[in-house]
């Protein structure tokens, strides 16, 4: 796809048209296909799972491996997306501060739900095998050896429209994640009688 | 008891739903009709969702303890009574092969059986996989699949969890069918039956915290089952409606509108 950036004007143009351009480019960006390219996306991946990998060999304890979780989780993947797609309709009715602080409070959620789990990933090794451009993103396949476990398929769907490439979903096996993540913030809302503020509360106490 | 009521109907609707399926698997071969990939039928939620408190139940009371227990055996004996039960479901394999058109898949699952019983001491060991003999794991589910049959309603099955309706009939035909009946004495089948619950104890204590975190820790354990196995099963065979069937596109205004399009 080409780029959208008027950065081929000539220099004959006059800066206020360029300005100008350049405005009206940036107020669509995040609406826009950046045309994300496979490697990018497929170094992003490599380096979350590196960057996974050596938190989880480095000795710390549990407490310290959720904080790196949680960070590792904001940097490499588009947390405000995925938040924003697991809490699905409830989202559009919701304040932007209620959003942002349910986000805030899922990421924490997210680290600690996965992180938690990080004893399997011991030893283990993911390789990116290929990556394919899909409709507005790409998606970049790899596969995990887990120790005394048959090879599997693990998928990464990356953007780069929240302004930065980004991974927004996992597929493993064919299982989603966030259309999992979808059904379980569903029912947790349920629970708290639709109110996000109080689904909010719930996932910064969830363990 | 409540569950009671509910489990016989579970039943009743499985043996419906079976008839219904296997009939329905030879019209639709014949029709030949596709199946939308993402849609989740499931017409009985209610009851199903009491039989999965059932069967959850089941997995606290004598499931999960006995596998703890099972956890203890030293590692290679575990493998031994995996390999062994795995062997035994070689022949059906082979058979089901051949019933979707995999030759190929027929005669590795075929070589891998006479490898193992032989070489391998009965199947205790597998030096079949050392020697590249690679084979194909399938039933009769993913046969009615490859000939056309739709998936059916999905539900859960006292003691056997969640099933497709196309799934329950292959177990049902994979168990009916068994070539082994023909070809080993009782007392083996005896003991791959005992290695059958074996190595389902393995799993179960192998897979423990994915499966803990799915029925205990998830806030709808019935849902997360139900995505879990349509979406696994349905990968496993292939079946989806395109590559990019799993795209769920987090900055268009509906992200599910392509995804769930039900």
């Amino acid at each position: 796809m080409p780029n959208d950036l008027p950065f081929d004007l000539r220099p004959s143009r006059r800066t206020v048209t360029m300005g100008l351009a350049a405005g009206v480019a940036a107020a669509l960006l995040p609406w826009r296909a950046q045309a994300l390219d496979t490697g990018t996306a497929r170094a992003l991946v490599v380096e979350a799972v590196a960057q996974v990998n050596r938190t989880i060999n480095s000795g710390k304890s549990e407490g310290q491996m959720y904080a790196d979780f949680e960070r590792l989780f904001s940097r490499y993947a588009d947390v405000p997306a995925i938040a924003r797609t697991a809490l699905g309709v409830a989202a559009r009715s919701a304040s932007r501060q209620e959003i942002s602080a349910f986000t805030q409070a899922y990421q924490g959620y997210i680290a600690r739900k996965y992180g938690k789990r990080f004893r399997e990933f011991i030893g283990s090794e993911i390789k990116v095998i290929d990556a394919r451009p899909m409709k507005s993103a790409v998606e970049v396949i790899s596969t995990a050896y887990l120790r005394n476990e048959n090879p599997f398929e693990v998928r990464w769907h990356v953007s780069d429209r929240s302004g930065r490439p980004a991974f927004f979903n996992i597929i493993i096996e064919g299982v989603n994640m966030l259309a999992s993540e979808r059904a379980e913030v569903g029912a947790l809302l349920d629970r708290n009688r639709g109110s996000i503020p109080a689904l909010t509360e719930q996932l910064r106490r969830a363990s | 008891m409540e569950h009671r009521t509910a489990i016989l109907r579970g039943c009743r609707i499985a043996a419906h739903g079976a008839l219904f399926a296997l009939l329905g698997a030879f019209v639709s071969a014949c029709a030949g009709s596709a199946n939308p990939t993402q849609t989740i039928n499931d017409p009985d939620e209610a009851d199903n969702r009491q039989i999965h408190e059932f069967n959850k139940s089941v997995d606290t009371a004598v499931l999960r303890p006995a596998s703890r227990a099972y956890a203890v055996l030293p590692d290679p004996v575990e493998r031994g009574i995996n390999n062994f039960a795995d062997n035994l479901d070689l022949p059906g394999e082979t058979l089901n092969s051949l019933l979707q058109g995999r030759p190929g898949a027929a005669v590795g699952n075929a070589a891998r059986f006479v490898v193992n019983t032989t070489i391998g001491i009965g199947g205790l060991f597998d030096p079949a996989h050392a020697m590249g003999i690679e084979g194909r794991n399938t039933d009769f589910g993913e046969t009615l699949y490859i000939w056309g049959a739709n998936e059916g309603v999905y539900g859960e099955v006292p003691f056997l969890g969640p099933r497709t309706e196309r799934d329950l009939v292959g177990d049902v035909v994979d168990v009916a069918l068994n070539p082994l009946r023909l070809i080993v004495p009782s007392g083996v089948r005896t003991a791959g039956r005992a290695a059958e619950v074996g190595s389902i104890l393995g799993d179960r204590a192998r897979y423990s915290e994915t499966i803990d975190s799915v029925l205990y820790e998830s806030a709808d354990s019935y849902s997360q089952t139900r995505l879990l196995y349509l979406q696994n099963r349905r990968f496993e065979l292939g079946q989806t409606g395109g590559a990019d069937d799993a795209y769920i596109d987090p900055y268009a205004i509906d992200p599910y509108e392509d995804f769930d399009a039900q």
